[in-house]
């Protein structure tokens, strides 16, 4: 029973929405949305479970002082200002048990939750992102490795895709006279970029596409079972 | 008769030549009945300005639109019903705002029960489906089929295997995106063999996730890996747990455990975005044997640069097929294969009517 019921929810809800898809009549044409307001009510739920998770599994590594305790005791004071602050004062527009604290929003420009927002977090984050730069510059070095005929065609069209996006790019071949424009190098980058790249971008998406297709057949089917656990 | 003749012909007459605005409102085609299509052409009396207001009672009017065009269309979709006859009144107004014309008149709606934009997508959903069917019966029968050998899957046992050998644990990933996502399914579905693996050679297993509701699942999962595999006194609950819903607070949680315990291999397997490179990219620092897959194209380069094996596209979604060995879930994968020969042709037939002009296919094809 603890597979069988699972599995025919599944296969019941799997059908009806692939006919859903096709007929606008109530109450088909209404069911995907409604499906994903249901997915949203038990996605909220089940935040507590991941804050639950997350308090366990910091707390224990205090608790056993194991190796870079120090960091999670970070995490958990943070989580904790973050969420009383929230709590007494609301985020935006919306008010907190306290109301909207008015003074210390004067004093700080920002609710003590948006202040923190928008002068640590956001901050951690744009960090976290612009270290993709560096990334993209060691991993592109690796790559444009010339070894092999298809690493050489990579350096090459790396190099005209970059330098036609570059105001050298236009410089170098600004002078081609107008029977020769398209070896121009912005137009080589767009052409790169419009035609070759659009295709095998496209090729992969329709091959993800029969992949998900099939997967879920597969799972509506009940021939797939591994994301129950079982076979 | 004559009588009749001459009324027919003064009657046609007035419908005809009187009529100097033309008002036409129609049902939406494949629809609910929740909207309905306003035509208007004012050419006739040259109008600067029209507005159309619909009647909500008894004289009362709400504004619909407004435009300053002689022709247009226009889609209502606020609160109408299907079955119910909808009054709607069109002002037309000169250079002066001085109105030139009213003229009224009436529509419904109507539910459809099918979308006919859809029939393209229909038919290629049941011969798909249909091949996929069949190849799934023919596998049952005990025909065999080949499938091709995918690296990255047959990797796994050398990943699992090496960080046995190194005393290391095994990360695993199953993307950023919630359940509702195709790719984290595919991921997790893979999680189970990996962690099964991983119970059978008692290598430690991290799983670190950010949506709660891969949590619960991914916890579910591993716990049956462990004790399919006869080792639950060595499932450790808390190896999977959640750090962030937040996607760069979750790449440095992530990049933190990479740099702290080292794993010696690293399993990025399911939606990413900008955190691929991040992400793939710490763990080549690290120097782990790196397992990635992805149906997120501007991801995929990032992914084949910095890991030794990637899962492109359809290879994460055949995954869990091609390791379980069982042939109903093989003869699927046939079944994609059909579908994809299905396409070629389509691509190709579709190539040659565009260059010679015609555009029948690609109308059919279009969806909206």
């Amino acid at each position: 029973m603890k597979r069988k019921i699972p599995l025919l929810i599944t296969f019941t809800v799997g059908i009806i929405l692939i006919i859903s898809e096709f007929i606008p009549h109530k109450p088909f044409g209404q069911l995907s949305g409604e499906l994903e307001i249901w997915f949203l009510i038990i996605s909220g739920f089940a935040i507590l479970l991941g804050q639950l998770s997350l308090f366990k599994v910091n707390i224990l590594k205090i608790k056993y002082k194991q190796r870079d305790w120090q960091f999670y005791t970070i995490t958990l004071i943070s989580f904790i200002i973050m969420v009383t602050l929230g709590f007494l004062w609301g985020t935006g527009k919306s008010a907190g048990m306290l109301g909207h604290g008015e003074a210390i929003s004067s004093m700080l420009g920002y609710k003590p939750f948006d202040y923190l927002f928008h002068n640590i977090y956001q901050h951690l984050q744009a960090t976290m992102f612009s270290l993709l730069a560096f990334f993209i510059a060691s991993a592109a070095y690796r790559a444009f490795i010339g070894r092999t005929v298809e690493s050489n065609l990579l350096l090459a069209s790396a190099v005209l895709v970059m330098l036609g996006n570059t105001t050298l790019g236009s410089l170098l071949t600004g002078w081609l006279p107008e029977s020769l424009n398209f070896l121009h190098l912005p137009k080589v980058s767009e052409f790169i970029m419009t035609f070759p790249t659009t295709a095998g971008q496209r090729a992969i998406m329709i091959g993800a596409g029969l992949g998900i297709i099939g997967s879920s057949l597969r799972i509506i089917l009940g021939i797939e079972r591994s994301y129950l656990g079982g076979e | 008769m004559k009588n009749i003749i001459i009324f027919l012909f003064i009657f046609f007459s007035c419908f005809l030549f009187s009529q100097e605005v033309l008002l036409i409102i129609s049902d939406k085609p494949n629809d609910d009945g929740s909207a309905l299509l306003i035509s208007w052409d004012t050419s006739q009396i040259v109008s600067s300005k029209i507005t159309i207001d619909r009647e909500i009672a008894n004289g009362e009017f709400i504004s619909i639109t407004n435009s300053e065009e002689l022709t247009g269309t226009f889609e209502d979709g606020s609160n109408i019903n299907p079955g119910i006859k909808y009054e709607y009144r069109l002002t037309a107004f000169d250079n002066n705002g001085e109105i030139i014309q009213i003229y009224r008149t009436s529509g419904e709606s109507s539910v459809q029960w099918f979308n006919k934009k859809k029939i393209s997508l229909l038919i290629f959903a049941i011969l798909i489906t249909i091949s996929i069917v069949y190849y799934i019966f023919s596998a049952r029968s005990g025909k065999d089929l080949y499938i091709r050998k995918i690296s990255g899957l047959e990797s796994m046992d050398e990943s699992v295997g090496r960080a046995t050998e190194m005393g290391r644990p095994i990360l695993f990933i199953p993307g950023t995106l919630d359940l509702d996502d195709m790719q984290t399914i595919a991921g997790l579905t893979i999680l189970r063999r990996l962690a099964q693996k991983a119970a059978e050679y008692d290598a430690k297993l991290i799983v670190p996730v950010c949506r709660s509701m891969v949590l619960s699942t991914a916890k579910e999962i591993v716990k049956e890996a462990y004790m399919k595999a006869g080792r639950p006194d060595a499932y450790d609950p808390d190896s999977v747990f959640y750090l962030t819903d937040d996607q760069f607070g979750y790449v440095a949680g992530v990049d933190g455990i990479i740099v702290r315990e080292k794993p010696a291999a690293n399993f990025f397997l399911g939606a990413f975005y900008a955190e691929s490179l991040i992400l793939a990219e710490t763990g080549f620092s690290s120097g782990a044997i790196q397992t990635a897959g992805t149906a997120m194209p501007s991801q995929l380069p990032f992914f084949v640069v910095a890991c030794d094996y990637t899962l492109i596209g359809e290879e994460l979604f055949a995954a869990s097929a091609y390791l379980s060995k069982d042939p109903h879930q093989l003869g699927s994968l046939k079944g994609q294969d059909f579908g994809k020969a299905i396409f070629i042709v389509v691509l190709m037939i579709g190539i040659i009517l565009e260059i010679s002009g015609i555009h029948f296919l690609k109308d059919f094809l279009t969806l909206h």
